[in-house]
């Protein structure tokens, strides 16, 4: 009990004069109001004690080079470091934002899995299939450039160089199976989409 | 509002947080020379 009524500035004056145990009382004697004050500020206890710990050795750093000179207004002082090094928390965290999930959002509300669902799979595969059977019917010269456009990623100029027809011809004969290929999907009112 | 203050319940830091801040100060050793500082910690 004695100790509590030991001054602030007393204790400081004893700590800068290297009696540890002053330090140990000034903490125990303000730590509450500090760490509440950090923590009514930032709301997790983490950051909270972190930034505690950060305060506090700003303090004894600064003690120790004897650069304190507002005697009695020791805990104003702290409360200060605290509230700076809380605006420098909050300055960090703006720049780099954290998700985590704890609270009521979800980072999975925002991404999903983007792969196919077996339903989906089996659609697309028989939508595949369906277009496969579709070019098997258009005549030999169109389907030859719209297969080595498409399947076999050929430019015109290399499609012409296979199979010795102009470039405008080949243009012409992928033109020509392109608007055959919606005929034939038109008339028979065939679906082509996985959605 | 004194209500939800007087409300709240006492937080306290972790007695691990202070044990460190207190060897923090044990360890920290200040040299001086030539008007320069030289701060160390002493493990």
């Amino acid at each position: 009990m004695k100790k509590e009524h030991v001054l602030d500035s007393t204790l400081v004056s004893q700590y800068i004069r290297g009696e540890e145990q002053a330090l140990e009382t000034l903490i125990t004697r303000h730590k509450q109001k500090i760490y509440s004050f950090i923590y009514s500020k930032v709301y997790d206890k983490d950051v909270a004690e972190d930034i505690f710990q950060d305060a506090f050795i700003k303090v004894i750093r600064t003690l120790r080079r004897g650069k304190y000179n507002e005697e009695g207004k020791f805990l104003p002082w702290v409360m200060r470091i605290s509230h700076n090094l809380v605006i420098d928390y909050f300055r960090k965290s703006n720049r780099m934002p954290k998700f985590d999930n704890t609270g009521e959002f979800s980072i999975f509300s925002v991404l999903s899995d983007t792969s196919l669902n077996a339903e989906k799979q089996i659609i697309k595969d028989q939508v595949q299939t369906d277009v496969r059977r579709l070019v098997d019917e258009l005549p030999e010269d169109q389907k030859e450039v719209l297969l080595l456009r498409i399947y076999n990623d050929m430019s015109f100029k290399e499609i012409s160089e296979r199979t010795g027809v102009s470039i405008n011809t080949a243009l012409g004969r992928m033109r020509y199976a392109l608007i055959n290929l919606r005929k034939v999907i038109d008339k028979n009112q065939i679906v082509l989409t996985t959605d | 509002m004194a209500k939800i203050y007087s409300n709240t319940q006492e937080l306290n830091p972790k007695q691990e947080t202070i044990n460190f801040i207190l060897n923090y100060s044990k360890a920290l050793s200040l040299v001086t020379y030539n008007e320069m500082e030289f701060e160390t910690i002493l493990n």
